[in-house]
């Protein structure tokens, strides 16, 4: 009998242990500091970076703490969503600028307060694109770095299909009448090589809103955010059927090719590409070929320039307050000196976003850099309500005129139908 | 009388001993199930019936199920991917395990083979065979091409995708089913095969006199682990269409999309909880029903 008692005690014994870490996590650190917790995705070079940063932080500021805490892209939001639901969470986090309005409508982040930086000295600060941060006119988030489109073209492919290879096109009829000369087709219509890496869930959906439709004349959304108005004129059909002939008619590329457009190039089976400064990295490292990086094309020469721009953002969680709150803030301003931008953009590949920075000669000059910050000048980003939703609605209707046949016009229209439906739905459900 | 007492009471601590060790042991895998399996569940369930942040009934997710086209695409395909897996990979497994008990040298040779995939992580399986479906440059339409037979878009066309999705998990399930149906082929005693013989049985007949019907055990369960297994399909799914192609899971235009793709696509990219909740509570339900079904129809000759 004795033995079984034992066990049993041994059992509840195991089990206040167990319970006991789970409550420990919250208590652990030193005392007389204040502690707080940052998330971000694991991006290899920004772990690396965020993990400098803290130390010198840390080192500015003896009585802060700040844990950093990463994980992987794909799980990233689900765990902000689980620890949201549990009560938990960490008190600054790094999120994508297309989530801000979902996050603010969930109540897991709190605005920048007016003692900390007012609406004006944000303005001042950031490049103008920062406004689409804005939600019920507050700023939630402050950004360290953002990111633009630029074209990357590949050399060696230029040279050996008979052109130029240190005159990139200049127009989107340029990049069709070279991609054309690039892309090389079997006898049953599959690619071999691409000319044009063209996509539409990449940047591709982006690259349309935001750089073909204003070129066309079109205004892609109401200022307010709640209007798509991407048929509102002819000529945002016009925009349309250009883009998606680019592959239909033109046949340039296509996104099935080379399992993602981004890796096509690399691995030197696509000419040109649409992409963002983050990929300057993977390009370094992995082309074995010689390639440039050029701002976006035009419609006509001299005509008007555009280009998308986007950015992850760091917020302060809400319920965080007292101490914590006073500390976050801190650590906030340290995040989004100059100083940090640079050579955030030196070590991650994303461009600077305080018009100071952004301002400085050497930055705007620089060989694989330039072409993305000459592009910030032009750039806007994008008001999303559900990122990930709104991609797959176009990513579908595209699909449907590939894969189905179905008329341009028609997924067009059917397109901006649904887009406005889930802005509908978030203003809905906001002004309740 | 006195003595009997107490050899009654040394029997009753020696019951009640065994009894509370036994319970001491499963107290924590008990526990441990409790909270991880039961408990969620049943807040599922709660949940399904809730909006978030209240605590109001209402069947409000149950009415929105029913009329999302994409949620009824994706209970197509989840009773396609049945009934195309589950007989294919069955007589498939069987025909290898009945091949491989006529070979006579290197059995063991041939049963790694069949089983080496069913072994390996279906990750990595699934992303070996994008690469073969790829159409532009993928082994595939290599071969078929150089046959002269017309090429295909695989995983990237609506028609062939979901056809695409089952190859794999035959291909990678048919190996169990070799190795369980061997296992049933084994137990069978010869004195029944030698039997059949003299009485003058030919190979065919002896395999459906015989054979056959010693293997229903061995069917009745394949076919219940393969239904529930297939019906819970996602793993193949998610790693064959997911990312770059079409953005999310179950594409090209959900051609692909299982009833659980769509609950996670519903749970964890928009975030709808209360509403994947719904319809994982249909896909109970779902499996529940098919399983009942399927004890009755299949195990009637079994009991016999």
């Amino acid at each position: 009998m004795k033995r079984v008692k034992w066990l049993l005690m041994g059992v509840l014994a195991s089990m206040l242990v167990l319970t006991a870490c789970g409550g420990a996590n919250d208590t652990q650190g030193d005392p007389d500091k204040t502690t707080i917790t940052y998330w971000q995705y694991t991006y290899p070079s920004k772990v690396e970076e965020i993990e400098k940063i803290i130390k010198d932080f840390e080192d500015e500021n003896p009585d802060i703490e700040v844990i950093a805490q990463d994980y992987p892209y794909d799980q990233y939001q689900q765990k902000i969503f689980a620890a949201k639901k549990a009560g938990k969470g960490p008190d600054v986090f790094n999120i994508y600028f297309g989530w801000v309005p979902e996050y603010v409508n969930r109540e897991y982040i709190q605005p920048i307060r007016e003692e900390f930086m007012t609406e004006q000295e944000i303005r001042d600060y950031y490049v103008d694109f920062v406004e689409p941060n804005k939600v019920d006119g507050k700023y939630y988030t402050l950004p360290i770095a953002v990111r633009s489109l630029a074209l990357f073209w590949n050399k060696d492919m230029f040279e050996e299909a008979g052109l130029d290879p240190e005159q990139p096109p200049k127009t989107w009829d340029d990049v069709i009448e070279y991609g054309k000369k690039m892309t090389k087709l079997n006898d049953d219509g599959r690619y071999e090589q691409e000319g044009y890496g063209w996509n539409v869930a990449g940047q591709g959906l982006h690259m349309f809103q935001q750089v073909m439709l204003r070129q066309f004349g079109v205004e892609p959304y109401s200022e307010d955010g709640t209007k798509v108005q991407f048929n509102s004129k002819p000529e945002g059909y016009d925009a349309f059927e250009y883009w998606v002939n680019m592959n239909q008619k033109h046949k340039i590329g296509d996104p099935d090719f080379g399992n993602s457009y981004n890796e096509a190039f690399i691995s030197g089976k696509a000419g040109m590409i649409v992409d963002g400064s983050f990929r300057i990295g993977d390009v370094q490292s992995g082309a074995d070929f010689e390639w440039g990086v050029t701002t976006l094309p035009v419609l006509e020469e001299g005509g008007l320039e555009s280009n998308y721009a986007s950015y992850w953002t760091n917020a302060i969680a809400s319920g965080v307050e007292g101490e914590k709150l006073e500390a976050s803030e801190k650590f906030l301003e340290y995040l989004i000196q100059a100083d940090v931008q640079k050579s955030w953009m030196e070590n991650v590949g994303e461009l600077p976003a305080a018009k100071e920075v952004v301002a400085e000669k050497s930055i705007k000059e620089d060989p694989v850099y330039g072409a993305f910050v000459r592009g910030l000048e032009h750039a806007h980003a994008t008001f999303f309500v559900k990122e990930d939703k709104e991609r797959e609605i176009i990513t579908n209707k595209v699909n449907e005129i590939r894969l189905n046949g179905k008329a341009i016009d028609e997924a067009f229209d059917e397109m901006v139908k649904e887009l406005q439906q889930v802005r509908d739905e978030y203003f809905d459900e906001v002004s309740k | 009388m006195n003595n009997n007492r107490k050899t009654l009471d040394q029997m009753m601590t020696l019951r009640t001993r065994r009894m509370l060790i036994a319970y001491a042991f499963l107290f924590i895998p008990v526990l441990f199930y409790l909270g991880v399996r039961i408990v969620p569940a049943i807040q599922a369930l709660s949940m399904s019936f809730t909006h978030e942040g209240s605590s109001v009934f209402t069947l409000d997710h149950y009415k929105m199920l029913l009329q999302d086209e994409v949620f009824w695409i994706s209970v197509k395909n989840t009773i396609l991917y049945v009934v195309i897996v589950v007989p294919l990979q069955m007589l498939l497994g069987l025909l290898i395990a009945l091949g491989i008990e006529r070979v006579n040298r290197f059995k063991w040779f041939y049963r790694i083979v069949f089983f080496l995939p069913y072994m390996t992580s279906i990750v990595a399986i699934s992303w070996v065979w994008r690469l073969i479906y790829e159409p532009n440059t993928g082994l595939l339409n290599k071969v078929l091409d150089w046959l002269n037979l017309p090429v295909q878009g695989w995983l990237t066309h609506p028609d062939t995708a979901l056809i695409s999705v089952s190859i794999v998990i035959i291909w990678q399930m048919m190996g169990f089913c070799m190795l369980i149906f061997t296992a049933g082929l084994q137990v069978i005693p010869r004195q029944l095969y030698e039997a059949a013989e003299i009485d003058g049985a030919g190979r065919w007949k002896r395999f459906w006199m015989v054979t056959f019907p010693l293997l229903n055990p061995t069917i009745v369960f394949l076919a219940i682990i393969g239904v529930i297994q297939t019906l819970q399909t996602f793993t193949q799914i998610a790693n064959l269409t997911g990312g770059a192609t079409g953005g999310g899971l179950g594409g090209p235009l959900h051609s692909t999309s299982s009833v659980v793709v769509y609950m996670y696509n519903q749970g964890f990219r928009d975030y709808n909880l209360h509403f994947a909740a719904a319809s994982t509570v249909f896909l109970f339900i779902l499996i529940l029903i098919v399983t009942l079904i399927q004890f009755r129809v299949l195990n009637k000759s079994y009991k016999l």
